[in-house]
Parts: structure tokens; sequence; C-alpha cells
């Protein structure tokens, strides 16, 4: 066994599971088999069978249990501290979430156990389905999306199968250029073209460039309110109108939603669709990129269409499922969605009541304000506008000395933070994309204000120090170049594989 | 608010730094036309005794302690205690995709072992970081074929899940694409002749399940060497990972694409999610992978490190162009099947995969002996398909007053599977419970 003096804490090195592994050791037990061992070969045909499966690991439970906890060190985390992930609204999660959904009854519920059998789960989507047609301002919700981008395929299936309906589905989707990357996927995926529309000179659409492109070809307008910046789209109305009156339906991308519950409402300011990521503003946990959930909310144009089945409240007070919807646009998730999120989101919503939500919103508009206020004299602010609960600065001052805002980001790491987003929106060069949420102490935000004031000077005085950022974690800074050009994406137990270099 | 960290003081401090008196001054670039006036109309907020107490109602309204031998893609299987202890670590749950690896090594390279073990299952050369669900993964699955071959056609077996062949008609509506639905069998299996009145060398892909939707295994070596011959890619889709446990990959087969869901694999069944869908191929598709990826690397100092990688396939790098709207991968739920794969290990996942075998073979030697009529008759893993005499809708207060369900109708999915019923046995009936069921059917046959 080697040592030596430059040796890391064990805690550091932790390799591969499969490297752990020791033949005959294991981490589970089994109830002892109380029926006859059966013929494997009559039973799943002697061609079918396998052997033990190579290079699977032998670990006992407490093997396990270090090696994670081990790996789970490595993580950054809401719990750690403050995440201003622009877009993502990554507030705390309550820990209360996390027991109702760990309910016996609620977790252990078959998706095809017989209706009677399960009134509590299908009260517990009715309810949910309620509140956030209420929170939004809309008439009718499906609960299958299990993410936000699926919640926009969905949005733009049953935009298409309404327009089919009135006799032509049309060709094409508008979606400003400060859009999630998802919009014009989700679009091409329901068979659209998309336009690219061209935001002005405020960071808002260009009422202008809309009223030339919204034609008789225009099947929706997909967008962000707040959008991407930040940034109220004052013009809502009138926008909402123009498509309107051309024929076109108004797809609304809720990922946004935390700035405007109790406040205003997307149903009434002219969405006919809009999907709700309840792990961003209804706080389920991103669990370190999903699952999440994206229901979708509508308006009764738009209800025949929804996603098969729906929950449906009887006018005894009994729940169903109804499958029979003829105009449907069919299934977009086996089952009712990620029903163990909806039950967590259902808990916030609970727990906060409309007073709770309306000030969530609020404090979480006030927090990025407070940024903005208290940075703006060191970044720059590409538009400066009034915002709501997220602020896009741009690394211009200080990528003069050749550093990227990618270094900017990866030495804020050192300072005990996760970095905002960068290079998003796509309308800013070098986007700092920075959302606090309501959830933060004014401590927290002031230590992040101090960290990133602290960065714009090193980024004078001190270049190399970002360039090589970070230097405080665990692994320093990444070849992601070597990653993609020779892509290792399995261990091997072989040359060929994963080792360590 | 006890989520919250400011203090109404603090806010008024914090406005004033802004020189603002209200929060009411921020929100001017909202017309005031589109405002609420009134306050929304919710329950009344709880505090946490009351909440708890309010979900100890809805809880209620579930049926407890049901005796249920349901699977049909979602599958009853023992979770060992310590996957929960490990995911609600707030580390793992509170942690955002790892798009900044230095500060998410964690995640990153759990779920490279999360690769490497879908790989090991499948017997296939690389996997993605996981998807939605099943249902999905086919659905990206079929897309997937569709870019590589770039043919038009899909065949469908018929015993393909309902559920995931309504998602792939809904996701693929609008794809260039048409899909036909091949029949099973009286065996319950692809039906070889009807197949090849479908095959020709326009054929995209071949999609079947195995186990099957009736339980059965089909025959998937003949199958890829069918495909090979046409150049069609073979599709395998699988609703019951546990039986890779003892059951030939299909990987080794032959298959082109293996799909599915992972959720037998430390997930609870959670009336439908979240699960977690998998999506694994050969080496040479991977530009054509949807989805996450993560692959080593190493660090400015040479040691090994994990990263998101071949992201120019992906949404946020190629917005219309990429090879699917999926942005998210199911990180958490993929967590539990690495945490499960990890602690059963080499010999604990076939010694599971054993156990059901055995205790379906005594369910139906039991059934048998007592003359009730079993369809389909073949190799199978944890499910076979019954026969009543009458409609189970006829028999169901019978079972459900007695705390039962012993399995699900079929008829509602095939007209001809009247009186049918799927019936799942796994690891988690003891001899006594199984005892119940055959007692039951026999007496409602």
């Amino acid at each position: 066994m080697k040592h030596d003096r430059t040796d890391r804490h064990v805690n550091l090195k932790e390799g591969l599971i499969f490297e752990r592994s020791s033949a005959g050791r294991q981490g589970y037990d089994l109830p002892r088999l109380d029926v006859p061992q059966a013929d494997l070969g009559a039973a799943l045909g002697a061609d079918n069978l396998r052997e033990p499966i190579p290079g699977f690991p032998e670990v006992s439970e407490v093997d396990v249990v270090r090696h994670f906890t081990r790996l789970s060190s490595w993580n950054y985390s809401i719990d750690a501290g403050m995440y201003p992930l622009g877009s993502c609204t990554m507030k705390y999660n309550p820990r209360l979430n996390e027991r109702v959904a760990r309910m016996e009854g609620l977790a252990t519920a078959h998706p095809l156990t017989p209706e009677s059998l399960v009134q509590g789960s299908l009260e517990i989507l009715g309810l949910l389905g309620d509140c956030l047609a209420e929170i939004s301002g809309m008439d009718a919700v499906s609960l299958q999306p299990p993410a936000g981008a699926s919640g926009e395929l969905t949005g733009i299936l049953m935009i298409r199968a309404c327009l089919s309906s009135r006799g032509n589905p049309r060709r094409r989707v508008l979606i400003p250029d400060s859009a999630h990357g998802t919009n014009p996927a989700s679009a091409v995926i329901a068979g659209y073209e998309v336009q690219s529309l061209k935001s002005d000179n405020r960071g808002c659409i260009d009422l202008n460039g809309l009223d030339r492109a919204m034609n008789d070809e225009v099947a929706a307008l997909m967008l962000t309110n707040p959008n991407t910046l930040g940034i109220f789209e004052q013009d809502i109305v009138s926008i909402a109108r123009i498509v309107h009156e051309r024929g076109g339906l108004v797809y609304m991308d809720g990922a946004n939603l935390n700035a405007l519950m109790g406040i205003t409402r997307p149903g009434n300011f002219g969405a006919d669709v809009l999907h709700i990521n309840l792990h961003k503003t209804f706080s389920t946990p991103h669990g370190g990129g999903g699952p999440g959930a994206g229901p979708v909310a509508v308006k009764r144009v738009l209800e025949p269409f929804l996603p098969a089945p729906t929950v449906e409240r009887r006018d005894d007070g009994r729940y169903s499922l109804d499958h029979d919807r003829p105009r449907s646009i069919g299934r977009v998730k086996a089952f009712y969605g990620n029903f163990l999120t909806l039950v967590r989101a259902l808990a916030y919503i609970l727990a906060n009541g409309a007073e709770g939500l309306k000030e969530a919103s609020q404090v979480a508009i006030l927090h990025a304000n407070y940024i903005k206020h208290h940075l703006r004299d060191v970044y720059e602010l590409p538009y400066d506008e009034p915002i709501l609960h997220e602020v896009v600065f741009s690394s211009k001052r200080q990528t003069r000395n050749d550093i990227t805002v990618m270094d900017l980001a990866k030495r804020l790491m050192d300072y005990g933070f996760h970095p905002p987003t960068v290079a998003f929106p796509l309308v800013v060069q070098g986007a700092l994309m920075i959302e606090p949420t309501e959830t933060e102490s004014r401590q927290e935000l002031d230590q992040f204000i101090q960290a990133m004031r602290c960065i714009a000077e090193e980024a004078d005085t001190d270049p190399d120090l970002l360039r090589q950022a970070p230097h405080s974690t665990r692994v320093s800074r990444l070849d992601e170049v070597q990653a993609a050009r020779r892509p290792v994406l399995r261990w091997l137990p072989d040359e060929t594989g994963s080792r360590d270099p | 608010m006890r989520f919250l960290s400011t203090s109404s003081e603090q806010q008024a401090l914090m406005l004033k730094a802004l020189g603002l008196h209200s929060v009411e001054d921020l929100l001017t670039s909202i017309p005031e036309a589109i405002r609420l006036r009134s306050p929304l109309d919710l329950p009344p907020a709880l505090s946490e005794p009351e909440l708890l107490a309010r979900f100890g109602e809805l809880e209620a309204g579930n049926a407890p302690g049901i005796l249920s031998f349901l699977g049909a893609g979602v599958n009853q299987h023992f979770i060992p205690l310590v996957i929960d202890s490990l995911c609600t670590r707030g580390e793992f749950l509170t942690s955002y995709t790892p798009y900044q690896a230095e500060i998410s090594q964690g995640t990153l390279q759990a779920v490279f072992e999360f690769q490497t073990f879908m790989c090991q299952l499948t017997g296939m050369e690389i996997s993605n970081a996981s998807m939605y669900d099943g249902s999905t993964a086919l659905a990206e699955a079929v897309l997937m074929a569709r870019r590589i071959s770039r043919r038009r056609r899909i065949l469908m077996a018929r015993t393909v899940h309902p559920e995931y062949r309504a998602v792939v008609d809904t996701v693929t509506r609008h794809q260039d694409l048409t899909i036909q639905t091949v029949d099973h069998g009286g065996d319950g299996r692809l039906d070889p002749a009807e197949l090849e009145t479908h095959l020709g060398e326009d054929v995209a892909a071949l999609v079947v399940q195995s186990p099957n939707f009736l339980g059965n295994l089909e025959s998937l070596d003949i199958l890829a060497d069918r495909c090979r011959q046409l150049g069609a890619l073979l599709v395998v889709n699988i609703t019951e990972l546990l039986s890779l446990g003892i059951v030939r990959s299909p990987g080794a087969a032959g298959a082109d694409i293996v799909c599915g869901e992972a959720q037998s694999l430390g997930v609870s069944t959670g009336y439908g999610g979240p699960h977690v869908g998998f999506l694994a191929t050969r080496k040479k598709f991977v530009r054509n992978l949807p989805g996450r990826l993560v692959g080593q690397t190493v660090d400015r100092h040479g040691q090994r490190g994990y990263v998101l990688t071949l992201a120019t396939r992906e949404q946020h790098i190629r917005r219309e162009k990429a090879t699917s709207n999926i942005c998210t991968n199911q990180n958490l739920t993929a967590l539990m099947v690495t945490l499960f794969c990890s602690l059963l290990g080499k010999t604990g996942i076939r010694e599971m995969a054993i156990q059901n075998v055995a205790k379906v073979q005594y369910g139906l030697a039991a059934l048998r002996k007592r003359g009730i009529e079993i369809l389909f008759e073949g190799p199978r893993f944890n499910e076979f398909v019954l026969r009543l005499n009458r409609p189970y809708e006829e028999v169901a207060e019978r079972f459900h007053a007695a705390g039962v369900v012993p399995g699900l109708p079929l008829g509602r999915y095939e007209p001809r599977l009247e009186n049918a019923l799927l019936v799942s046995i796994t690891e988690t009936k003891s001899r006594q419970d199984i005892d119940r069921l055959v007692g039951m059917v026999r007496a409602a046959a």
C-alpha cells in the first residue's frame, strides 16, 4: 500500500464503485425463497439465460454508504448556499415536501390500481390542477408532462390540433431570440418551422417586427414573460392581440412564473397555454437534474385537446380518470405525470397559501433588484430596464484582459457560491444571469455582492487568478475538449475504458 | 413564512437602499389593467402539523394494505432503505444540473456509474444519463432510429406496452414517419409470418418489447438477424429491467437500441412517477443519441474527473436543429437505480431475478392445477396472463373487499383479451400471498 506526503484525504480520492468491488462482498439481504427453486432453462428458455454480469460490483452496504456519501460531498447544493442560476429558480426545497412524498399510501400506490382504491391519489391530482389553474388564470390543466420541455411539446401539439380542427394547422412558430433552446426544439418536434424574432433595444419583443412576421402561416408565438432578461413584456396585451387577431395562439413558457404569483396571471394577459415548471416555482427539488414536472394549463379553447386521461371530479365528490377524450392529442407520458413531484408541489402551495405565494414573488423581485442596484456600477447592464425576479449583466468590462465570462463564473466557486447562468440568454454577449430567489437572506445576498465585486477587481489586478480558477474545489478546471474528442462514456474493466490516468 | 429569510424589517431596509417605499414600486412594468385586484382563491395556508394531517387524510383516500399483483411496466420490488437514506442527502437532492463540473463531481460521477450499469445490464456499448421514463425513452428511440436509418417506416409490435405506444404516436406524429403494428401469435410473441408481410428494405426499425406486455420473452436473436439482413434497426424496449439479472442481454442478441424503464431497480411505484427511462445503443450512433451524456476527462493537474459532454447534440446549443427537445435527465431517480445496482451487485441482481422466476412458476403451477386457463404459454420472467370465465368487473368487488387486486384486466387494451388478467408475481409476494391469489381466482373463475 502506497502512502506519501502528497497523498490527499481519502475522501477526495474515491474511485468508481466498480473499482471498490471485491469478490464475495454483498450489500443486500433477501428473504429466503419460500417456494421451490424453478427450472430456469424451462421457465425462460435455455438460450435466454445469462451468466453473472461481468464487471457488476460486489460491495457491502458500508461500502455503498461511504462511496456515495463521499461523492455527495463533492456537490454544491442549495442546502449549502446560494445558487443564483438565472431562469432555474433555485429556491429552498422544503423538507416537508419530502416527508409527504414518502407517505406509504402515496409512495407505494400502483398507477393501474382501480380508481375506487386510489381516491387519495386522484384527489391530489384534482386539487393541484385546481390550484395551478387559479394561480395561472387558466381554465384547465394537464399534469401529465414530466418536464418543462415536455410541457412545451404538449402545448404546441395542442395548438396544432386546435388549428387543424379549424382547417389549417399553419406552418410556423415565432420565437424571440432571447428564448430557451427548448422552445425551438419543441416546436420542431410538433412539426413546425421556427422563425426567430429579434428583440428590440429594450430586450423585449419588437411590436413592429411581430406585426410584420405575424401572418396566416403563423400558428403561434412562444414567449417567456417575464422574459429571460427578467423584463416584463409591457406590450403583452398588444402582442397577444396581434397574434389572436390573425388567427394564431399564444404559448407562454412558464419558466419565470416565480415573478408573477398573486401579482398578475398569464390567463389575464392573453396566454392560451402555458407550462409550469414545478421544480422551479413550486420548490420541488432539482435532484442534480430531474425529475421535474411540467404541467400545462390552457384556456377553454384548448381544453378538448388536453392529453388523456384527465382527472374529473364527479357530482358525488369522487374522482375518476376520463380516458374517453376523442379530440385529445393523446398521451405524452405513461400514466399521469411525475406523481410524487406533483405531491411535493401541492404541499408547497398548501403551506404557502395565497399570501405566502404572493410574498414569495415579491421578495424574489426585491432580491433581484437589490443585486442589480449593488452591482450595476461594476458590471455592464446591457438592458437597463425595470426587472422583476432576475437580472442579466454582461462581462464586457471584465473581459478586457482576455478573461472569459466562464473565468468569472469559475472564480465565484472559490468564494463559496454557485455561479449564475452564463452565456445565456444569447442576446447578451458574455451574459451573467442572476436569479437569487426569495429564500436567501440579506446577509447571503450581501456576501454574494461582495464576491462579485472582488472578482471584478481581480479581473483587473490578477487576471491569471481567474483564468486558473477554481482553486479551492476537489478538481480544478476540467478539460471539456478532451471529453468530447475522445469520449469515455462508461467504465470498462480493461485498458479501453475508464482508468485513473 | 418560514421559507423566507428576509424579515419585513430587512425588506424595508433593502427597499430603502433602493430608494423605494414599497415592493409595488418595483412592479411598475406590469400594466395596471392586468394586475390582480384580489388575492388568489387558494386554500388557507397550513402550518407543518396541519399540513401533515391534511396529507394524512389524502393518503387515507388510498385503500391501505392492498395485496396487489399489478405490474404492466410498474413493478413492485424490494427497495433497500439505504437508497432513500442517501438520496435525501441535500447534496444530491438540492443540487442542479451539473453544468459547473468542478462543484458537481458527485452527481457527474454517479451518472457515469449509472451509464456503466445500463451498458452492463443491456449489453450495449453506451448509454445516456437517463430519460424521463420508459415511454418517452421509447419515443426518443423511434426518432433516433428514423434519423440513423433515414427510412420512414417503423414496425411496432402490438405487445409493446399500450401506453408506451400511445406516447410514441403522440410524440412522433409530425416527424415524417409511419408506424405499423405487428400482431402477436397464439404464443403471445411476435408472429413471424405476420412480421414477414410487413418487412421490407424501407423499414427503419422494428420495435419489440421483451419481456413483452403479455409477459413473454421475444426471440431477439432471430429478429436481430432478420433486421440486419434488411438494414433495419432492432429497438428493444424493456419495462422490467430486473429480468436482465438472469435473461440474456438484448445487446448479446444483436439489438441496435435498447431503451425502457428502470423503475424496477430501486424506485417506488409512486402512482406512476417519477420513474426513470434509459436509452442505450452502439458507440457508432452516439451523435444521434438524445439526452445528456457524462464523459470522463482530466483536470488541469491530470486528475480524473467528469463533465457533461457532446452537448452539440442538445437543444441549448443546437436549438431547432437538436436531436431532441429534451433538456433534463431524471437524475435523482437514476441515482436510486445506481444505488440499487451497487447494493444488489453481481450476486444480488441475479438472486432477486431468480426469485421472481421461482415465484411465478410456483403461482403458475398452482393455478394450472386448479384448472385456471393460462394464455400464451412460453418463456416468461415474472408476468403471465390468465383467463377468468367472466368479465373481471363482475367479480371485482369481491376481490377489492378482500383487499386484493389480482391483476390488470386486458379487455380495455385488446377486445379479444376480454376476461383476461395480466398478473405480476415478484419477490415481494410470499407463498401465502400467492396461495391467497390462487384461491380467490379459483373461486372467481
